[in-house]
């Protein structure tokens, strides 16, 4: 775990997360600016860190309503804000990149934060991208595999000699800058499938597991392919970090988390993917075994502990801006993790 | 109330003429629905590559936002080889697994022959389902010798089609205030 500067000895980690959606405030019908987006994001990661909070992560996508499309350069901005919280990609889609760059992007953003950069590798949901930066759908799985192994190796060797079908061969190629301690922690995403999960296992790299709703017991059975794919290819799994992301929102009362989170999430969806969350679905989620960590502090307390002995997860990251959630709110948030959640959570995981 | 009646093949008249007979019967009857006809003969849609909807352009994002957006589907097929048209199983192809979650879909059939009867049952019915629809059960079948020169003159298909037009209107006002009613005891 160490290779993934992750110490379980200090309990389970905790994260927060956004895609960078730019959505106007469904109760207010108003959207700021992609200005005003942004400087929100990087107070926001500012705010996580000053609570205590392990991890901030910014998502890449290529489509209306989102404002993150250069996620390096706003992580950037964070490294700068930020002291003590680790930061990362959720996720770089790395197919329709060139590995080469964002290493480079990567390793320079390790320097700035002295050591605090991640990346998280995903081959993204939506295809919009593959037109705008010209490739070629139907490479989707190709180019995802042959740039992931590439990032890889540059992670792994200073001197890079490859060739591959989708980039110009590199020959005693050196990628610089190195990270600060030699190479970054790279985790591959995961959309719930066990499909995918299993290709992360083969690969023998930390996943990044992204779920909606549902009960957990259905993530895990995600979790033990991956698990067992890896072991099959002789990885060693307690050398392997599994992270869990999904939604959150903490208020008074899980009516209350419902009220608030909601519609964002309803209308967010309805604009982002073309269909609304159904109000069914959306009350099981605050159930003691599903997978959204919605209710009150306690509740959640409860949820990601239960989650965390079910997944045997080293990580959790919430989602909680999604939709246009105004600041204020957001700020709550973080105040209730900062002061009820996180200790809770540390002080039950905590050299386990 | 948005309805939308999808005429689904390029080939021949007979459906389209059931469809206008239908979509004509619902406006007179209901002249505050919101009723848009799809002819998949007027459109150039593509093949189903695996995006999200909402990132097909042109005639393709026409027709699946037009169906997204509607409360309830009238659907009119006839019967190829044995099986629904191409084109008809396209468009299910290129809207999302959930696309049919909270709409009705109702359905008419043009049949070269009696002995497809069944094909409804067991092949379009099953997809409607899988992606969530609320369905009509009564389906109306037609047979080539209910048309002459582009009109229906089977009297029987005619009160068939009226009772599945105010079926499916009442099906869909019905389902409409359940769901509200429902959603209104989350009260979030």
């Amino acid at each position: 775990m160490e290779k993934y500067r992750i110490d379980q000895s200090k309990g389970l980690e905790f994260g927060i997360y956004t895609l960078g959606d730019h959505l106007p405030d469904p109760l207010t019908g108003e959207r700021v600016s992609a200005e005003e987006r942004i400087h929100e994001i990087i107070d926001y990661a500012k705010l996580a860190d000053q609570a205590g909070i392990d991890f901030f992560s910014v998502g890449e996508s290529h489509q209306e309503f989102f404002a993150t499309q250069a996620h390096a350069v706003v992580l950037s901005a964070i490294a700068q804000a930020t002291k003590n919280i680790k930061i990362s990609s959720s996720s770089t889609i790395i197919s329709t990149s060139d590995p080469v760059r964002v290493y480079e992007n990567f390793a320079t953003l390790d320097l700035i934060s002295r050591g605090r950069a991640e990346i998280v590798a995903g081959r993204a949901s939506r295809v919009g991208l593959f037109d705008l930066l010209g490739y070629n759908l139907r490479d989707y799985e190709e180019l995802f595999e042959e740039k992931f192994e590439l990032l890889m190796k540059i992670n792994e060797e200073e001197v890079v000699n490859w060739d591959g079908e989708f980039r110009a061969p590199l020959k005693n190629a050196k990628v610089l800058p190195r990270p600060k301690n030699g190479s970054l922690p790279i985790w591959r995403a995961v959309g719930g499938s066990p499909a995918s999960a299993i290709r992360a296992g083969y690969a023998g790299v930390p996943m990044y597991m992204a779920h909606l709703g549902g009960p957990a017991s259905v993530f895990k059975r995600t979790i033990d392919a991956y698990r067992e794919a890896a072991t099959q290819k002789g990885f060693d799994t307690s050398e392997l970090p599994v992270s869990t992301a999904g939604f959150f929102y903490a208020a008074d009362s899980s009516q209350q988390a419902l009220k608030d989170m909601y519609p964002h999430i309803n209308e967010g969806m309805k604009r982002t993917n073309g269909q609304g969350f159904p109000k069914q679905h959306f009350a099981q989620g605050v159930d003691p075994h599903n997978v959204m960590n919605i209710g009150s502090p306690q509740e959640i307390i409860e949820k990601i502990l239960y989650q965390h002995e079910l997944f045997g997860n080293q990580r959790y990251i919430a989602q909680i801006d999604f939709g246009g959630m105004p600041m204020d709110k957001l700020k709550k948030n973080i105040e209730i993790i900062g002061t009820e959640i996180l200790p809770a959570i540390k002080k039950y995981t905590v050299n386990k | 109330m948005k309805i939308v009646g999808l005429s689904g093949s390029k080939v021949g008249s007979k459906t389209r003429t059931a469809m206008n007979y239908t979509v004509n019967a619902m406006r007179e009857k209901y002249p505050t629905i919101e009723v848009t006809l799809i002819d998949l003969a007027q459109y150039d849609v593509q093949f189903s590559d695996g995006r999200n909807y909402l990132e097909y352009e042109g005639d393709t994002r026409y027709v699946v936002q037009t169906i997204m957006e509607a409360d309830a589907i009238i659907i009119g097929t006839p019967i190829f080889q044995a099986s629904i048209p191409a084109t008809l199983k396209n468009v299910f192809d290129l809207l999302p697994v959930n696309a049919f979650r909270d709409k009705v879909v109702s359905m008419f059939v043009t049949a070269g022959s009696p002995k497809h009867y069944l094909i409804v049952e067991q092949q379009l019915k099953p997809i409607l389902v899988y992606m969530k629809a609320q369905i009509v059960q009564t389906f109306v079948f037609i047979e080539e010798k209910d048309f002459y020169r582009k009109e229906i003159t089977n009297d029987d298909v005619l009160f068939r089609i009226d009772r599945l037009v105010e079926d499916t209107v009442v099906l869909t006002e019905t389902y409409t205030n359940i769901r509200e009613a429902k959603e209104a005891e989350y009260d979030f």
